[in-house]
């Protein structure tokens, strides 16, 4: 049997939804961003040195001497009670009022968005989420074989009037969309946070319409400026709203732990579905969640990470204003990882990458974000995972290149002129941007057996 | 390693007698990750052939690693730039380590399209019109001023591409006038040259060289874009595969002959992969590069050339090392 006829004989067995889910240029692209030398403003990482070391020493050996068993042991699927009274906390934190009974525990936020689709999406379903929307949502989307209708955003996040002409157009087109799915606070990749008319008119609208909003809230806490916002879920009482919440950003990523609080026929269902997918969450990480909000401190650390993001954000910023070409633009986030920056339109992010590349830079390209091809002159840019000094030489070195491409562009053209010139054709739609998390690799071995 | 593995065919080589075969794959590249899946495959396959095999991602550590493995033979499984363009290739020769495909020379001439054209062009194989300039060209010269110029010989569409890119990234079409900087710009994102050159419409046929045979011709057609792109090349399922390309028998042995006139006018050894269009309508055939080393992946063109011809992959991979060992003329 040859590799070919192998292949084959595999590719008779995917199911079609694997058709969707495919390997990508932009991924290759992203692979060569680990090398070491690369100073990478492409993950969305938060800085997990920060957690001391000894804090989690202390704690794992408390949990260990009094919960040994039970760590080792299966949790419920809704997730342990502690735990659920830990994100009543946070939540209330929030300015939420929730019943701990109504929370699903969940493995990591990222489960919450494969739950809902799984629950909700047929192949072909329309799920409306904002553009540029969260990179790491696209291939959930995808999976499902849904057909994702994309909102613009401006610096009050979704453009609320644009989402109620595309809910008419829809309607006339006879299709319900299944869910609405918004990051209303510090917008991933945009950065930007939803206004409060807005957000109060898109409740209104998922009321009178009778539509479900996914409210994705992974950085509400991690706010460097001006007043909180009331959420969607505390502004609609949860009757339309299913929030997604996750320790990944004010605790840790690597203890996989997010949680969704829901309608309660949706939660039965994702429940359900939750059973099939994993039975429960990880019981050691639940009880190390369990032990470590007991000890009454987890807000702390939250300040800690507020006050270092915040300073890589200014630094960032400022760096933004001396580097870049007065051609460019960018959000001012007052909260979360990222800051999305618009290049003119006769730049391609994804080819600008390449070029970074060559100088040790990387960055997400835009065209992660949408899956409808746009985005090709926008980026990503994360400032939570590392420090002020590669923040500064990595966005020195994006505005060398990104000067280069202007003044290139003004010697082809005369001068770099008043109307952009036709797009380039756009990229092909590429669902399978998951890489642009960043997760780490395995080694070698590992690698070539995952190929 | 699986050095009692029953090895039937070939000859020279030191297969299953302790014979180490260091496959250098990875690298700087922007084409990595399908090295890294070029270079899998093929240490699979030198495995099952009964060879000591060592994957070296090629790093700074490279000439260290060399000289701790030791190898009978380096497998080139690098695409793009450090891989394709002779550099490594140069220093296999300093370590005097015999290696697979093509010499240096050859290598520098290929991975630059604009002298593999010129190559072409001047010894009379038929390759489509083009222009080439540096980024040093538009700056100081003045060079984008010569454009219409060019716009007006080489007549819309255009294709613009980075002459040292062995994918097709950075590789844009141009419909108008008004497409051409932004392609400009893309193309030099990968490279200090770039190539404005006549679009061939019609059929994208590959012909891959073993030895000094052509292989069956595989004709590439894209499923959802009107351009073979970078992501429909290593995917499975975006691009359909005919093979042997339905040409007929004076079209197919045209093409054969046209690509091993290449191989040879370049100096290629071992295998090679030529890229032809055979335009619409003339029936002309039109080379457009000749890739020294060609993608193994379960997707690339020269294993299912090669798979046509009744050459399994582990016997492919086995003749590639074979061929290495055979000493220059």
């Amino acid at each position: 049997m040859s590799q070919r006829r192998d292949l084959e004989r595999y590719a008779g067995l995917f199911a079609s939804r694997t058709s969707v889910m495919k390997s990508s240029a932009m991924r290759d692209l992203m692979a060569i961003t680990e090398r070491p030398e690369v100073i990478s403003l492409a993950g969305g990482l938060p800085d997990t040195s920060t957690f001391p070391a000894e804090s989690l020493a202390a704690l794992l050996s408390k949990l260990a001497a009094t919960d040994s068993a039970r760590a080792l042991q299966y949790a419920p699927t809704e997730g342990m009670a502690a735990v659920g009274e830990a994100i009543a906390t946070v939540m209330a934190a929030e300015g939420m009022d929730v019943d701990p009974e109504d929370v699903l525990v969940t493995t990591g936020g990222q489960q919450v968005i494969d739950l809902v689709c799984k629950t909700l999406i047929d192949p072909g379903d329309v799920i409306v989420a904002e553009a540029p929307t969260y990179p790491g949502a696209v291939p959930a989307f995808s999976a499902y074989q849904a057909d994702v209708v994309q909102i613009a955003m401006d610096d009050d996040g979704m453009r609320v009037d644009e989402l109620e002409e595309t809910l008419e157009r829809l309607e006339r087109e006879g299709r319900r969309p299944k869910f609405i799915y918004t990051i209303p606070t510090f917008q991933n990749p945009a950065g930007v946070t939803m206004s409060l008319p807005r957000r109060q008119r898109l409740v209104q609208v998922a009321r009178e319409r009778e539509l479900l909003v996914l409210e994705d809230n992974p950085y509400g806490l991690l706010r460097y400026e001006g007043e909180a916002l009331p959420t969607l879920r505390s502004l609609d009482g949860g009757d339309f709203v299913i929030y997604l919440g996750t320790f990944s950003k004010i605790l840790s990523p690597g203890i996989r732990l997010g949680w969704t609080v829901a309608p309660a026929p949706v939660l039965e269902k994702m429940n359900l579905g939750k059973q099939a997918s994993d039975l429960c969450s990880s019981s050691l990480s639940q009880l190390f969640v369990a032990t470590y909000f007991a000890e009454g401190h987890w807000q702390d650390y939250i300040a800690t990470l507020r006050d270092l993001y915040r300073r890589r954000r200014d630094t960032m910023l400022d760096a933004l204003a001396e580097h870049l070409p007065p051609e460019a633009a960018w959000t001012h986030p007052a909260g979360g990882l990222f800051i999305w920056a618009t290049l003119p339109d006769y730049i391609d992010t994804t080819d600008l990458l390449a070029r970074g590349l060559s100088r040790n830079v990387a960055f997400v390209p835009g065209r992660a974000a949408y899956l409808d091809g746009r985005g090709g002159s926008s980026m990503r840019l994360n400032f939570s995972g590392v420090d002020d000094d590669a923040i500064r030489e990595g966005v020195r070195r994006i505005g060398e290149v990104v000067r280069e491409q202007v003044a290139l562009y003004g010697t082809l053209t005369g001068a770099a002129p008043p109307v952009a010139p036709s797009e380039p054709a756009p990229a092909p739609i590429d669902p399978a941007l998951a890489d642009v998390l960043h997760l780490p690799r395995r080694d070698d071995r590992g690698e070539r057996r995952a190929r | 390693m699986t050095a009692e593995a029953g090895v039937g065919e070939g000859s020279g080589a030191p297969r299953g007698s302790g014979g180490t075969i260091a496959v250098l794959k990875g690298g700087r590249s922007l084409e990595r990750q399908v090295s890294l899946r070029s270079g899998a495959r093929v240490q699979d396959a030198l495995e099952r052939l009964g060879y000591a095999v060592v994957g070296i991602d090629v790093g700074h550590d490279l000439v260290t690693r060399l000289r701790e493995v030791a190898p009978d033979v380096a497998f080139v499984a690098l695409h793009g730039r450090d891989g394709e363009d002779g550099i490594v290739q140069e220093l296999l020769e300093v370590l005097g380590i015999p290696y697979t495909a093509s010499g240096v020379s050859a290598c520098m001439r290929c991975s630059d399209k604009v002298v593999a054209k010129h190559a072409m062009r001047d010894a009379g194989l038929p390759t489509p019109d083009f222009y080439a300039f540096t980024e040093t060209a538009f700056k100081e010269l003045g060079a984008g001023d010569a454009l219409g110029a060019i716009e007006d010989r080489l007549r819309f569409p255009i294709v613009v591409k980075p002459a040292d890119q062995g994918s097709a990234l950075g590789i844009r079409f141009a419909a108008t006038a008004a497409d051409v900087p932004a392609a400009i710009v893309a193309a030099f994102s990968y490279s200090e040259k770039v190539l404005l050159e006549r679009h061939v419409h019609g059929r994208e046929l590959a012909v891959s060289i073993l030895g000094d045979e052509a292989l069956p011709v595989v004709e590439a057609v894209p499923r959802e874009e009107d351009f073979y792109d970078f992501a429909a090349r290593y995917t499975i399922g975006r691009t359909s595969f005919v093979c042997p390309a339905e040409l007929g028998g004076r079209l197919t042995a045209r093409a054969q002959e046209l690509a091993l006139d290449v191989f040879r006018l370049l100096g290629c050894r071992g295998f090679a992969r030529v890229d032809l269009m055979l335009e619409e309508g003339s029936d002309e055939l039109y080379v457009l590069e000749a890739n020294v080393i060609p993608g193994l992946t379960e997707t690339s063109l020269l294993p299912q050339a090669a798979e046509a011809a009744g050459i399994s992959f582990d016997e492919l991979i086995g003749r590639i090392v074979d061929l290495a060992l055979v000493p220059s003329p």
